[in-house]
């Protein structure tokens, strides 16, 4: 049974006049789930538009370009539930939009793409960090603006090393998704010339994340949890699940910085961006959205962006033309991130610097200087051509 | 803004060359240098080369040019919204503009008395009446307006918008946009050849300087820079100097910490001159003599002898140096 919670933008034309030829239109379609995943901080709870909010913006960035260009683009949103027919959806938005960006889990990821597949359908995908999506379970019509967990892995992992912080206690907690962010950090530590001293595992045994009274306790179980440790530098926490990373920080047995999933954390990007003309757009998305821009918003944003570019580059909406543009090495996009943006040809991923936030500020952007590469230092960052076992088709 | 030998053009234009022939003597001038982040402007001596004054300003100045009279240099104080004036003779600010929401570039027309600005955050141009100090009017352009230019005639206004990637050519006497030409990702800065036959739009991301025919208004060539030991990422476009007489040019390559020379008329690099880091706008001397770039990261002003295509000296300034433009004193 599908229910699906449709809302459609609808854009009034730029220009009307008899003598003007009708404008191209581009649709561009938003596969979402639904629902809001928890998280252990009030602040860091995410908004019901998280994501489409960034692609928004990009169409009304996309539609100030193209008025000059006789181009209007528009957006259309699909939301699934947990057991839906993803496939269905796909299938259902594919037939209005040669575009979707995607906000899925891996498994509802693949499922879409193939479901478009015969169709000429394009996925975005801004959501899965998942690595097996870029290498064995790769395909040749989804583009990746999400960075993988071994992107963002390898630049925490650049800094910490720059910063000689090289004993790193591994914390994981105890679902599948833990397990693939610590075996990111494993690969970077590997990389990059740390040690993980020891590893602990945080077993998720239920409960909520809150309560009226649970800091009392938290504070009594964190540093007992951490104690005897050997001796380290930094704790790198690999909770994906939001279960206790954000619990931490200043609750260690020994006085030391926490890194991964709480304290400094590797992302896409953050509303304290500020370098590189990055608060054009954050004043631009909070003006529209009435809040501050996430790394999701951003993903999307990108993601909206590159067909819009693409369109304006090519002066067509035609799906084939727009994907081989993308793949070109003519494409770059400019992201606010100090650099041009570029695709991996060999698994459609794109590359780009890694923020380093502690939820305030940005401490830093990987990849740090001195982690050299023969192509690209963006390469540097997640798994390279010669370690890739994707084989686009 | 800054890198405005074409000050001393504009000023020829408007009929001063006989103030040219009895003027003071050479290299006697003051460089006036934005530091973003120290909300201040350095004032450089070109004879001893050394900084002889630091004038406090509003918030984030960035662009930076002096008016067409020669009394005032403006400076476009972005954090305030702001543009405000340097009277050159006492070295203060007296006065502000009512710009746009952050300003951040602008050009003036011939003859002084119209600013035309560059509003990064609402996607306009704004037009400011330089001697009533009132707003006129505002363009809409592409998103994030940056780069300003006037064609020698004055009749075309150019606006590059950078995440639209476009330079807009705006009629001066209509203020409607007439034409938009497509030029490489996030294009920052542009700069017409003294007679008019080329405009050339540098593309930050891009990594590129457009040649556009500012007749036909497409473009007709791409300058390229490759630099052994350099990823592309680094070499970045920014600022553009011409020499009056069209033959040489100097383009800051922003992170690649280089300045390009390039011969204007086949569009070749001439050679890369290594200079601070983060190097991002520049002005001549009025003699040509010299052109000095503003090395954002490293917090310096490199000078170049323009004749022997070499860098003669550093002057450290605040922090951030952005833009910088020339006066006499």
């Amino acid at each position: 049974m599908i229910r699906w919670l449709i809302g459609a933008i609808s854009l009034c034309a730029v220009t009307s006049s008899a003598l003007a030829a009708e404008p191209l239109t581009i649709s561009i379609g938003y596969l979402g789930q639904a629902g809001i995943k928890a998280t252990l901080s009030l602040v860091e709870l995410p908004s019901e538009n998280d994501g489409i909010a960034g692609a928004r913006l990009a169409i009304e960035d996309n539609n100030t370009t193209g008025k000059f260009l006789k181009q209007q683009f528009g957006l259309e949103e699909i939301r699934v539930k947990e057991g839906d027919d993803v496939a269905g959806a796909a299938r259902d938005l594919a037939g209005r939009n040669t575009f979707i960006i995607a906000d899925l889990p891996p498994d509802a990821l693949l499922q879409a793409a193939d479901a478009v597949r015969d169709r000429g359908g394009i996925l975005f995908n801004v959501g899965a960090a998942d690595d097996r999506l870029r290498e064995a379970d790769c395909r040749a019509n989804v583009i990746h603006i999400a960075p993988t967990r071994s992107m963002l892995a390898d630049a925490l992992a650049q800094y910490l090393v720059w910063k000689q912080w090289k004993r790193w206690l591994l914390v994981v907690g105890s679902h599948d998704d833990d397990r693939l962010e610590a075996d990111a950090y494993r690969r970077a530590a590997a990389r990059f010339g740390a040690k993980i001293v020891q590893e602990r595992v945080f077993e998720d045994t239920g409960g909520a994340r809150r309560t009226d009274s649970g800091v009392t306790l938290i504070q009594r179980q964190i540093p007992v949890f951490t104690q005897q440790a050997p001796a380290y530098d930094v704790m790198i926490a690999a909770d994906e699940s939001e279960v206790f990373a954000s619990y931490l920080p200043y609750r260690t047995w020994d006085p030391r910085p926490v890194a991964g999933s709480a304290g400094l954390v590797p992302t896409s990007w953050h509303a304290a961006q500020d370098q590189w003309g990055a608060v054009q757009i954050q004043n631009r998305f909070t003006k529209l959205n009435a809040r501050r821009m996430t790394a999701r918003d951003m993903q999307a944003w990108l993601a909206t962006r590159m067909i819009g570019e693409a369109a304006s580059r090519t002066n067509s909406g035609d799906g084939k033309a727009i994907l081989a543009f993308l793949k070109s090495p003519d494409f770059s996009i400019a992201g606010f991130k100090g650099q041009r943006l570029t695709i991996r040809d060999w698994n459609l991923q794109l590359r780009q610097p890694i923020l380093l936030v502690d939820g305030r500020m940005v401490i830093s952007v990987s990849p740090q200087d001195g982690f050299l590469h023969q192509v690209s230092e963006l390469d540097t960052l997640g798994i390279d051509r010669p370690e890739s076992k994707c084989r686009l088709q | 803004m800054m890198n405005r030998s074409k000050m001393l053009c504009r000023v020829w234009l408007c009929g001063a060359a006989t103030w040219l022939a009895t003027a003071v003597p050479a290299s006697a001038f003051l460089a006036y240098v934005s530091n973003e982040k120290s909300n201040t402007v350095s004032v450089i001596d070109t004879d001893s080369w050394t900084v002889t004054a630091t004038i406090k300003v509003g918030q984030r100045p960035r662009g930076i040019e002096l008016t067409r009279d020669g009394k005032s240099v403006l400076v476009a104080v972005g954090d305030d919204d702001t543009i405000q004036i340097i009277d050159v003779a006492s070295q203060k600010v007296v006065d502000s503009l009512p710009s746009g929401p952050d300003p951040e570039l602008f050009t003036q027309d011939a003859a002084g008395k119209v600013l035309y600005v560059a509003n990064e955050n609402d996607n306009t141009v704004t037009v400011i009446d330089l001697e009533k100090r009132v707003r006129m009017g505002d363009v809409q352009v592409g998103v994030e307006p940056e780069g300003m230019a006037i064609s020698p005639d004055g009749k075309i206004l150019i606006n590059t918008s950078e995440t639209t990637n476009m330079a807009h050519f705006i009629d001066t006497a209509t203020r409607q946009i007439v034409a938009n030409v497509l030029v490489d990702a996030r294009p920052r800065f542009a700069e017409f050849k003294r007679d008019g036959s080329e405009l050339w739009v540098s593309s930050e991301i891009g990594g590129t300087v457009s040649v556009i025919d500012p007749a036909k208004r497409v473009v007709t060539d791409k300058i390229e820079f490759n630099i052994p030991g350099l990823r592309r990422e680094a070499i970045q476009p920014v600022g553009i100097g011409m020499t009056r007489d069209a033959k040489i040019a100097f383009i800051a390559l922003g992170p690649a910490n280089r300045i390009a020379v390039v011969d204007a008329a086949t569009h070749k690099v001439i050679k890369y001159l290594l200079v601070g880091q983060r190097v991002w706008h520049m002005a001549f001397t009025p003699d040509e003599k010299y052109l000095l770039v503003t090395n954002g990261v490293s917090n310096d002003v490199s000078v170049i002898d323009v004749a022997a295509q070499k860098v003669i000296k550093t002057i450290q300034v605040g922090e951030l140096p952005w833009g910088i433009a020339m006066a006499r004193p």
